[in-house]
């Protein structure tokens, strides 16, 4: 069972895939149960694989292709953190997607592709080589560009095009990183450090700037952003799991794997790159926001929060001390969950009421009432005021920038706010308190139905309060990155 | 079937076959089929027979090698065979609707020549791939490239013609100077055959040895099309039917490329100089950007292509300075030479399905132009996924074949401290990217007025198979790569640990 497990939990993933790129059209419940059953099992497979985990079983499995070259799947605390994650959201977000794309054309290629990025995303949560890892890092960025695409009109496309041209070059890098790395040390496994010893300071330094670059295009670190913004174009429920699941979720894991497993905490300090590291996520911090203030689009807001929101989990990591580091790691479930929270929502506001504007949502907190309070939940938990999820990153952020001796950062988390703030709250204001232009239509406003629309958002807005209130609780996100960051990465 | 049998019915029922229908030529799409058939059941027996008993040699008649010919099949030898059986089925099945004839249509002077020439072409390559004696492996040559020739100008039309004379006049140069470095070597050792070659020339690096090689090499290199001879590739492949086209793009520079190896690792590998070995690959290097960027430029699809394989053939060339000379014998090696293979099989798997693919688009749209394509990926999502697949594995993305020898190629160069070679690699495997995202865009994008032709689902799903076969290469790359260490040619142990 322990060999066989993280290969199950992969195939729940891939066999939807296959299948459902072979269904007609016209097959909806085939489809539709194929996803779900598929998400429904993978998610009842990761809560088994916890329970044994925590007795102390190891999964671990090899595949292998080539002397050298082999896949490694293996479970780890971390994995675990991440494998969660990802399943729960993306069950939200297939039962959303459903909802939401109805009967539109070519729903078998979104589903098989939108699952196929899923598998893509597990594989990277369970990788335990680096080269298993840029397996699934490549096929994550294939499997997403149809998505990205899938409108098929010209602003898609081209946001495709964008999107591959950061992702490809970034991903020659990274191998370069890989290979250079593993032709003097051998196959790096997470679970054993590789001994560094071998290589001198500055080729290390090389390496692992190499590292940041080839993974900072997917977590959108400055200035390697400007696909994600342009991705916009994509379905809602792709933009959902761009920002809070897959993509930008696989670079930010990627950073940590590279900070905490391969590297090691006290060697990037010895090396003095955690500084560097630390300074490029606080700028994309402050740019992200700034950016963010000056959109008009809400998705674009969202788009650019979001390259400031995933740089608190590099930040973490970077300063390196106990409370930054567990600071990141939860970040890394709390955006996951704020994040789409707001793009679930903003999908609704589009579909049903056509606002993609940020002064088109003047007074809808009326007509469309759950959507308008789970967003503001959302936007709430981004800016970071209790009791959301944010709140917690924010404050283990800044005790552990104080930690590492690094009271910059309390200033730029400072700023960080008050411009989360300044784009945030003038939505909050508007669906509450701006005037309708138009009289509600006779017929009844914007409908928030069907269920399967309303439901994800209200599920995961209640988890991103629950995440904080729970926080002390011993099954909460921070008590497993508490237990992640100390068990395995804080000596 | 015996193993002996099994070798020899490699060789000769294309053989048998093409000559029955030329004969018969209402027979040559069945013929096609029995020996598709045929060749299968030999591979099968065949594989794992030298997996258990290691390289098999069979003396032709039962004359030993001075007197008689040997052929050999190795792990090379039958990783090549089984990727030129997978091309040529695909090939076969998806030619009929266009080569076919049938029924009441009267047969055309292409729908007579092409199953003939398709089975000789087939027949030669085999024996290529097995052959063992220098000579043998000439006249294998020569038949190889008047087939391909003959494929070329099967349409009769002064483009293909003129292609066709091109190709015919690099080809029988680069034949006339094979044939002179086989006599000097002759002259010098009194035998052909590899083997014993190897034997004699240990050691030594004799000037006549030095420019026999030298000449057999440039030969080889104008009929592989290394830049600078790649001159009569694009206009040929291009021009050429598009099942046609596949074979000549992905089965037919494998061929020189075969021997090239056979001489320079088998025969003679104590000639090897570095600065031989850096001039070779420097033309491979040359060879990838320039193909690139020109691929990039393209307009028309099948030029496109084309030139992707003057590009993909500059990677094979890597394999002198990264396995070749004094790291002969070096750990990494072993990895470069089996990332060339690979890089080898996955090129030829996967350029044939491209083929394929633009001959079925090129029906469908009734252009090759690449912006006549514009919605077809809606209408064609077999096609469309073949040639996103083929893309993956060109562009060198993991999981397929094409990655499992750019990891092997780039460890080995960065293992040697040859950061020159990786950068090369890298650069080709982004502009190969640039150049394959174009049409798969375009494809992609909505066009609701275009109207195509519909093709048939066989027909679409031959070249689905070979990228899916190409992106098995590197799922499962553990056996054709255990299976390629089987009569290496030398001591180096397998990979880097």
């Amino acid at each position: 069972m322990s060999a066989t497990l993280p290969i199950l939990i992969l195939l729940t993933s891939l066999v939807p895939a296959f299948i459902t790129f072979f269904l007609p059209q016209e097959r909806h419940s085939v489809r539709n149960l194929l996803n779900l059953g598929g998400a429904v099992l993978k998610l009842g497979l990761i809560v088994f694989m916890i329970l044994e985990v925590v007795q102390g079983t190891i999964y671990e499995t090899r595949i292998s292709f080539a002397p050298g070259l082999y896949l490694l799947l293996r479970v780890d605390a971390l994995s675990l953190l991440f494998v969660s994650l990802s399943a729960l959201l993306w069950l939200l977000t297939t039962i959303y997607a459903i909802a939401y794309l109805g009967n539109k054309p070519e729903m078998s290629r979104f589903f098989g592709f939108f699952s196929l990025c899923v598998a893509a995303t597990t594989g990277i949560a369970l990788s335990g080589t680096l080269i298993s890892f840029f397996i699934f890092f490549e096929l994550l960025t294939l499997s997403t560009w149809p998505l990205v695409v899938h409108k098929q009109n010209a602003k898609s496309i081209a946001a495709g095009r964008s999107y591959l041209a950061y992702a490809l070059p970034a991903s020659a890098v990274l191998l370069i990183a890989i290979i250079w790395l593993e032709s003097s040390v051998g196959p790096v496994e997470f679970a054993t450090p590789a001994n560094l010893e071998r290589l001198d300071d500055n080729s290390l330094r090389m390496i692992f700037a190499l590292f940041i670059a080839g993974l900072g295009v997917k977590a959108a670190l400055v200035p390697l952003h400007g696909w994600l913004p342009a991705a916009m174009a994509a379905p809602a429920p792709v933009s959902a799991l761009l920002h809070a699941v897959a993509v930008v979720k696989a670079g930010a894991f990627g950073v940590m794997r590279i900070v905490l497993d391969v590297f090691g905490l006290e060697r990037m300090e010895t090396l003095g790159v955690g500084l560097p590291l630390a300074v490029l996520a606080a700028f994309t911090i402050l740019w992200g926001s700034a950016r963010a203030l000056q959109q008009q689009e809400i998705k674009k807001r969202l788009a650019f929060s979001t390259v400031s929101q995933v740089s608190y989990i590099v930040l973490g990591v970077a300063l390196a001390s106990p409370f930054a580091v567990i600071g990141g790691l939860v970040h890394l479930v709390h955006q996951g969950l704020m994040k789409i929270t707001l793009f679930f929502c903003a999908g609704i506001f589009d579909e049903r009421a056509g606002i993609t504007r940020v002064d088109a949502l003047d007074g809808i907190g009326r007509q469309m009432p759950w959507t308008s309070v789970c967003f503001s939940i959302g936007a709430i938990g981004m800016v970071g005021l209790p009791p959301t999820a944010g709140f917690i990153t924010k404050i283990y952020l800044g005790i552990g920038a104080m930690q590492a001796d690094a009271p910059w950062v309390l200033a730029v988390l400072a700023v960080s706010t008050l411009l989360n703030a300044a784009y945030f709250l003038p939505l909050v204001y508007r669906i509450w308190f701006g005037d309708a232009p138009t009289p509600v239509p006779a017929g009844g406003g914007p409908t928030e139905r069907p269920l399967g629309l309303i439901a994800p958002p209200v599920i995961t807005a209640f988890a991103s309060i629950a995440v904080a209130l729970l926080a002390a609780s011993s099954f909460s996100p921070l008590a497993w990155a508490t237990l992640i960051a100390t068990r395995d990465y804080l000596r | 079937m015996s193993v002996s049998l099994a070798i020899v019915a490699l060789v000769t029922a294309p053989l048998v076959a093409a000559l029955i229908a030329v004969i018969l030529p209402r027979w040559g799409p069945w013929l096609s089929l029995l020996v598709v058939a045929g060749n299968a059941a030999a591979l099968v027996v065949l594989i794992p027979a030298i997996v258990s008993q290691g390289a098999l040699t069979l003396p032709i008649g039962g004359w030993q090698a001075p007197l008689g010919i040997t052929l050999r099949a190795d792990g090379m030898a039958l990783a090549f065979l089984t990727m030129a059986a997978l091309v040529m089925a695909a090939v076969l099945v998806s030619a009929r609707p266009e080569f076919g004839g049938g029924g009441e249509v009267t047969e055309t002077r292409r729908q007579w020549a092409f199953w003939p020439l398709a089975l000789l072409l087939w027949s030669a390559l085999n024996v290529v791939f097995l052959s063992r004696d220098l000579f043998n492996l000439y006249v294998a040559l020569e038949l190889l490239t008047v087939s391909a020739v003959a494929l070329v100008a099967i349409d009769g039309k002064a483009d293909g013609l003129g292609a066709a004379l091109r190709y015919l006049m690099f080809a029988l140069l680069g034949s006339l100077a094979y044939l002179l470095g086989a006599a000097l070597l002759y002259a010098q050792h009194g035998t052909l055959d590899i083997a014993l070659l190897a034997d004699q020339a240990i050691g030594g690096r004799a000037a006549v040895d030095m420019m026999a090689v030298g000449l057999m090499t440039a030969g080889l290199a104008a009929k592989t099309a290394l830049f600078p001879f790649h001159a009569w590739l694009q206009p040929a492949h291009s021009g050429a039917p598009a099942p046609a086209s596949a074979m000549l793009s992905a089965l037919v520079p494998k061929a020189s490329f075969a021997i090239l190896i056979r001489i320079w690792f088998e025969a003679l590998p104590g000639l090897a100089t570095p600065p031989l070995l850096v001039t070779l690959g420097a033309m491979g290097a040359i060879a990838i950007v320039y193909g690139s960027v020109l691929a990039l430029r393209q307009t028309r699809l099948k030029l496109m292509i084309a030139y992707s394989t003057v590009a993909q053939i500059g990677y094979l060339f890597l394999i002198f300075p990264l396995a070749g000379g004094d790291s002969y014998m070096q750990p990494w090696a072993a990895g470069a030479w089996t990332g060339v293979m690979f890089h080898a099989l996955s090129h030829g798997l996967a350029k044939a399905s491209m083929f394929l693919c633009a001959g079925l688009w090129i029906v469908a749209a009734g252009s090759d132009r690449i912006e006549a394509m514009r919605g077809l990926a809606s209408a064609t999502p077999m096609i469309a996924s073949a040639f996103a697949l083929a893309a993956v594995t060109l562009v060198g993305l993991p999981p397929s074949g094409g990655f499992t020898a750019k990891y092997l190629m780039l460890t080995s160069a960065f293992v040697s401290g040859q950061y020159v070679w990786a950068a090369v690699l890298l650069i080709g495997g982004l502009l190969s990217a640039a150049y394959l995202y174009r049409p798969l865009a375009v494809a992609f994008a909505r066009d609701g007025d275009a109207v195509f032709k519909p093709v048939p689902r066989l027909a679409q799903a031959m070249p689905l198979m070979l990228a899916l076969a190409a992106i098995l290469l590197g799922l499962a790359s553990q056996g054709p790569f255990a299976l390629m260490q089987i009569g290496r040619p030398s001591s180096a142990e397998a990979g880097l640990q």
